[in-house]
């Protein structure tokens, strides 16, 4: 069973309250980088879904994020306005599309084919968008207005307005933690969690594992798409940056400084991850360079990630030496 | 497209290829033999270039440079493997994965902070700036030829060195069983001290040869490690032939869909990989998944 204990239930519920509670106190630049980091946390929500409870080590996570923006800037592209009921369906649906074929091919592998094979289908994404004109190229597309809540003349929930945005998010990434705990709990969830402790004897039990880890991509990819849509209404710009490699590698390092196999660590990653990069910006002429070096430094000596922080310390008082924590708890 | 053409877009098949190869051999030696996963690679290629251009400025020579320039780019992958890629040995592919991206996004600026972000070009030197006349109007340059006829020259040496020495013999223990190979008392560190570095050696001189071509810029080496990826994914990871092999697809897969489907000439590439994956889901010579 997948279950948190009493007092991290109490913090995240304690951080959640804070999150609805900030939005008067932030400010349009801060309102906007805590919108985007819950986007982010959606995101790495679904590559853990992945990584820390299927054990696919999926390295083109970013494609799904940014086809889905792209098919939003796609049919924005000539309308004034546009129903969110068909629009995000149609890019959930696409987004689900595109993972069940790169799935199809990637599934069948393992290992280091399988971290290879998502790459290469991601830069060939990538480079569909990169070079197509039509779509901008390089620039990637502007898109200038949102689709909408409303239907007839009554529109419950504005999107444009920052304030409603941010609860719309926040919302949204409640629902994603809530979803993927109930899957996780779910006979499904206990079959791809035992395929990641031992595939063998999952099969041997007489489950078709490479289905189950089918599904298990399609799910992470939508929601990854789903990230992606918001992501793209967020900044009204899509561009083949969304989709690129370096985009797959910094959501993998999100959920691994978060705490991989945790749910609720790459959240906290996607904040902690955002906050320093914020703050490297202002201190630094190479944040780059920081934030390539705080990566070394998170792999060589925190690779429990910030969830697993209280066990290493409480491990560290006791003075034992620390497990080589290679593989997740 | 006659036949003239043909040939010219077939030889820069051949030379991106064997570029290609120089760069993969040493990404699926480094995995075959050590099992690690290294993103840095194409830095290294990146760093050959921009250290091949920098020393050109003092010695005003393509040879001395890169003669200079590959023994500090194998010190360079050395100090590496020493520091950072040594403690990863025992975890997990994913933090091998993170780690090495890490050290990309490093090696990335220090290229910037170093050399900032301008394009540059090294000279092609005077012996070899000449052209070979095919037809009265379409010529092909001379230092494309050389840099196949070295590549081959080097692919030989590798194949000698790993086939024929004692080196090359424990190389391929150490790939097939790392425990059997220490019990015989090698110091498997040592071995893959030297290979890290030959690897980052190969790569580094790739990017050195082929500075003239491709001119210096910032970003090459992503580029080409993305590529070296998919050559290694084709021939079967670990696999120095299979490397060769999916060099050559990829050289031609590329040179050809620049030519024939312009737009759409990257994914190509990437076509070609899914067809064979599709065919040979472990690569042409890929023994079983690890």
């Amino acid at each position: 069973m997948f279950r948190t204990s009493l007092t991290t239930n109490l913090i995240l519920i304690g951080l959640l309250v804070v999150l609805a509670a900030l939005p008067p106190f932030l400010g349009i630049y801060y309102g906007n980088l805590v919108t985007r980091l819950m986007i982010l946390g959606i995101f790495a929500m679904s590559l853990d879904l992945l990584i820390g409870f299927t054990g696919l080590v999926s390295f083109g996570h970013a494609a799904f994020f940014g086809l889905s923006g792209y098919i939003l800037g796609i049919l924005m592209m000539d309308t004034e306005t546009a129903s969110i009921y068909w629009v995000l369906p149609a890019c959930l649906g696409v987004t689900a599309l595109a993972s069940l074929v790169i799935g199809w091919f990637s599934v069948r592998t393992s290992g280091i084919y399988f971290i290879m094979i998502t790459l290469a289908f991601a830069q060939m994404l990538f480079y569909f968008f990169n070079e197509n004109t039509a779509l901008g190229g390089s620039d990637g597309m502007f898109i200038f207005a949102k689709p909408t809540l409303a239907i007839g003349s009554w529109n419950p929930i504005d999107l444009e307005d920052h304030h409603t945005f941010y609860y719309v998010v926040l919302v949204s990434l409640i629902l994603s933690y809530l979803g993927l705990r109930r899957l996780l709990n779910a006979p499904f969830g206990q079959v791809i969690q035992g395929i990641r402790t031992n595939e063998d004897r999952t099969r041997a039990l007489g489950f078709a594992t490479r289905r189950y880890k089918l599904v298990s991509f399609i799910i992470a990819g939508t929601l990854a798409g789903f990230a992606g849509f918001l992501e793209a209404m967020h900044t009204s710009i899509i561009s083949p940056a969304h989709l690129g490699w370096h985009e797959s590698g910094n959501v993998m390092m999100t959920v691994i400084l978060g705490g991989i196999g945790t749910l609720h660590g790459p959240v906290l990653g996607a904040f902690a991850f955002g906050f320093l990069h914020d703050w490297l910006q202002d201190v630094t002429q190479h944040p780059t360079l920081y934030m390539g070096i705080f990566v070394i430094a998170v792999v060589l000596f925190l690779p429990r990630g910030i969830a697993g922080l209280p066990a290493d310390i409480a491990r560290w008082l006791r003075r034992k030496p620390p497990g080589d924590g290679g593989s997740p708890p | 497209m006659d036949f003239t053409s043909f040939l010219i877009q077939l030889l820069n098949s051949v030379q991106y290829g064997f570029l290609l190869f120089l760069v993969a051999s040493g990404l699926t030696l480094v995995f075959g033999i050590m099992g690690i996963i290294n993103l840095a690679h194409g830095a290294f290629y990146m760093f050959g270039a921009y250290i091949v251009w920098w020393l050109f400025g003092f010695t005003e020579s393509l040879t001395l440079s890169i003669l200079l320039g590959v023994p500090l780019i194998m010190l360079l992958g050395l100090a590496i493997e020493r520091l950072a890629i040594a403690h990863l040995y025992q975890r997990d592919h994913l933090y091998q994965v993170l780690l090495t991206f890490g050290m990309i996004l490093v090696l990335n600026e220090c290229q910037k902070i170093f050399w900032g972000t301008d394009f540059y070009s090294v000279p092609v030197p005077e012996v070899l700036s000449g052209s070979i006349p095919l037809t009265e109007n379409q010529v092909y340059p001379v230092y494309r030829v050389f840099i196949s006829i070295v590549c081959m020259l080097i692919a030989a040496g590798m194949y000698l060195l790993i086939q024929k020495t004692r080196l090359g013999m424990t190389i391929r223990a150490g790939a097939s069983n790392r425990e059997m190979v220490q019990a015989l008392g090698v110091n498997i560190n040592w071995v893959f001290a030297v290979v890290f570095s030959l690897g980052a050696g190969l790569a580094g001189f790739a990017g050195m040869i082929g500075a003239p071509v491709s001119s210096v810029y910032p970003g090459m080496g992503d580029q080409i490690l993305i590529i070296s990826f998919v050559v290694v994914v084709i021939g079967g990871i670990g696999s120095i032939k299979g490397a060769f092999i999916g060099a050559m697809l990829i050289g031609l897969a590329d040179t050809f869909g620049k030519v024939l489907v312009p737009d759409f000439a990257s994914m190509a590439v990437y076509a070609t990989m899914a067809v064979i994956l599709l065919w040979r889901p472990q690569g042409l010579f890929g023994q079983s998944a690890h």
